[in-house]
């Protein structure tokens, strides 16, 4: 298989506390990588780390692409300009691509993530459903090989989140855009994920189909699902 | 020990912060997005600024006045007054006061947004999408405060004197268009020139120790309000420190 991003033995420390204690995992092109783990085990460290946010301390990071896209669990959008400007920005900072080119690109995301009727709204005067929505418009409206979804569902409602997984498929099938998803949402995650990385006490435990997850013979696993069992009932 | 180590490596961001926007000065005004935007952080700076700085201005030319006047006066020297104050203000009160309310009024508010925008994940955002930071966020707004900077204090110190003026043909019995005279003899190009440089130095001070505590504010909910805290109290020293060494470059 064509691998696209590889984690070998990767440390990570803040002063006294190791997040990433030799995380070892790959990321296959065209694939959807679903990280999922008790909050607090470095999860969103580990998305930092692909895209050069955070250097590890030890071990390494093979990216093979630089086209990566990151959504940010705020969409973390620039609150004076409005969500058609928002998306156009990387085009009109970091190309030169002229105008008509950029409304068209920025059209055509829009339209993808179904915002087209907020193009022209500012972010205080949209939901989080539609902010998550719009980040992940900028996230690819250049074009790119990966987006990294870090927790792109968590404070949304189950419609709404159901949308935006579905959005992630799309982008997956239409576009062969790869994905890293972060997510809480295990049952949905076992759904479109291709597989499963299970991230806990700073080390990547397994990383599994959605069936072999679900069976497993790993303790951890078996005492993450029976936890995440817990919070659902 | 680690209070020593705290400050240098303090010193040393803010250098850096420096650095990069310098560097990023030029492309601020080749670009024509970035002069849009310098255009809208010159006129935020500007607006912030006006009314505080106006009524500032006045009282400190009024209380000068006030305090040379009567010293002045027991010697009959009052047709000096206005030279008085003119200088005063043009080497020493205009710029300080223009800096006080430029860290109160636009630093703050800087290192306010910066850090709303670090705990909010935008920064982050900004450099994943190859948007440099300091190209797009800090060089607009501390070229603006550079460029403004001179220019209030000029406002500052022209402002002052007439209020000097008004005291000193109210309180103090001396003619107003005597003042005015005394004024503008006695102030040399050398004063403007130093008065103005020393604005700018202070408005470079504030935009960089500004920046520098915004995009170095840590999560949590009174992150952004430290930051703020900390940029004007910094901000505050410098314009004392870089306001003496100016002084002491400049007159010996
Ligand atoms: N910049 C940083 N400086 C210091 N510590 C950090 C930093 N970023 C993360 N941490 C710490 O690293 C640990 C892992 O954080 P991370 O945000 O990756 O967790 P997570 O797995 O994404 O959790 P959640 O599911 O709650 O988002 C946390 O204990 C956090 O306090
Ligand atoms: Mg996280």
């Amino acid at each position: 298989m064509d691998t696209i991003i590889e984690f070998k033995n990767v440390m990570k420390r803040f002063g006294e506390q190791t997040v990433l204690d030799g995380v070892t995992f790959a990321v296959e092109r065209g694939e959807i990588l679903a990280v999922v783990g008790p909050s607090g085990t470095g999860k969103s460290v580990t998305l930092k780390h692909i895209v050069g946010l955070l250097e590890p301390d030890a071990g390494e990071i093979v990216t093979v692409t630089p086209r990566i896209g990151y959504l940010f669990q705020s969409g973390a959008l620039l609150a004076w300009l409005t969500v058609a400007e928002n998306v156009a920005l990387p085009l009109r900072e970091t190309t030169d691509l002229s105008d008509a080119e950029i409304d068209r690109k920025v059209e055509a995301a829009l339209a993808s993530v179904e915002l087209t009727g907020a193009a022209e709204k500012y972010p205080s005067e949209i939901s989080g459903g539609m902010l998550k929505r719009a980040g992940l418009a900028r996230a690819i409206v250049r074009d790119v090989d990966v987006v990294l979804y870090d927790e792109p569902t968590s404070g949304l409602d189950p419609v709404t989140s159901g949308k935006i997984h579905q959005l992630i498929v799309r982008l997956n099938r239409e576009r062969g855009i790869t994905s890293v998803l972060v997510t809480h949402d295990l049952p949905r995650a076992l759904k479109i994920a291709t597989r499963i990385l299970l991230l806990k006490d700073g080390k990547a435990v397994v990383c599994l189909s959605p069936k072999e997850f679900v069976k497993s013979s790993e303790p951890e696993v078996k005492a993450f699902l029976a936890a995440m069992k817990g919070e659902v009932l | 020990m680690n209070a020593l180590n705290e400050i240098l490596s303090s010193v040393g961001r803010t250098g850096l912060v420096l650095v990069r926007a310098l560097r990023y000065f030029p492309s601020v005004l080749c670009r024509s997005d970035a002069r849009h935007d310098l255009l809208r952080q010159l006129y935020a700076t500007g607006v912030r600024t006006l009314p505080v700085l106006t009524v500032v201005s006045f009282f400190t030319g009024m209380i000068l006045a006030l305090q040379v006047g009567l010293e002045l006066r027991r010697f009959n020297q009052e047709i000096y007054l206005g030279a008085a104050v003119m200088l005063t203000l043009i080497r020493e009160m205009a710029p300080f006061s223009c800096g006080i309310c430029l860290a109160a009024c636009v630093g703050s508010a800087i290192a306010a947004e910066l850090g709303t925008m670090k705990v909010n994940d935008e920064i982050d955002a900004l450099k994943v999408m190859g948007i440099p930071p300091a190209r797009f966020l800090v060089a607009p707004r501390v070229l603006a405060l550079v460029l403004m900077a001179p220019l209030l204090a000029f406002y500052c110190c022209i402002l002052g004197t007439i209020g000097g003026g008004l005291v000193g043909n109210t309180q103090l019995g001396v003619d107003f268009s005597q003042y005015m005279t005394s004024a503008m003899s006695m102030a040399g190009e050398k004063d403007l020139f130093v008065g103005l440089l020393k604005a700018l130095v202070f408005g470079l001070a504030i935009g960089v120790v500004s920046a520098k505590e915004g995009l170095d504010t840590s999560r949590g909910a009174t992150g952004v309000g430290k930051a703020t805290q900390r940029s004007v109290i910094v901000s505050f020293l410098s314009i004392l420190v870089f306001g003496y060494m100016i002084t002491r470059m400049c007159y010996r």
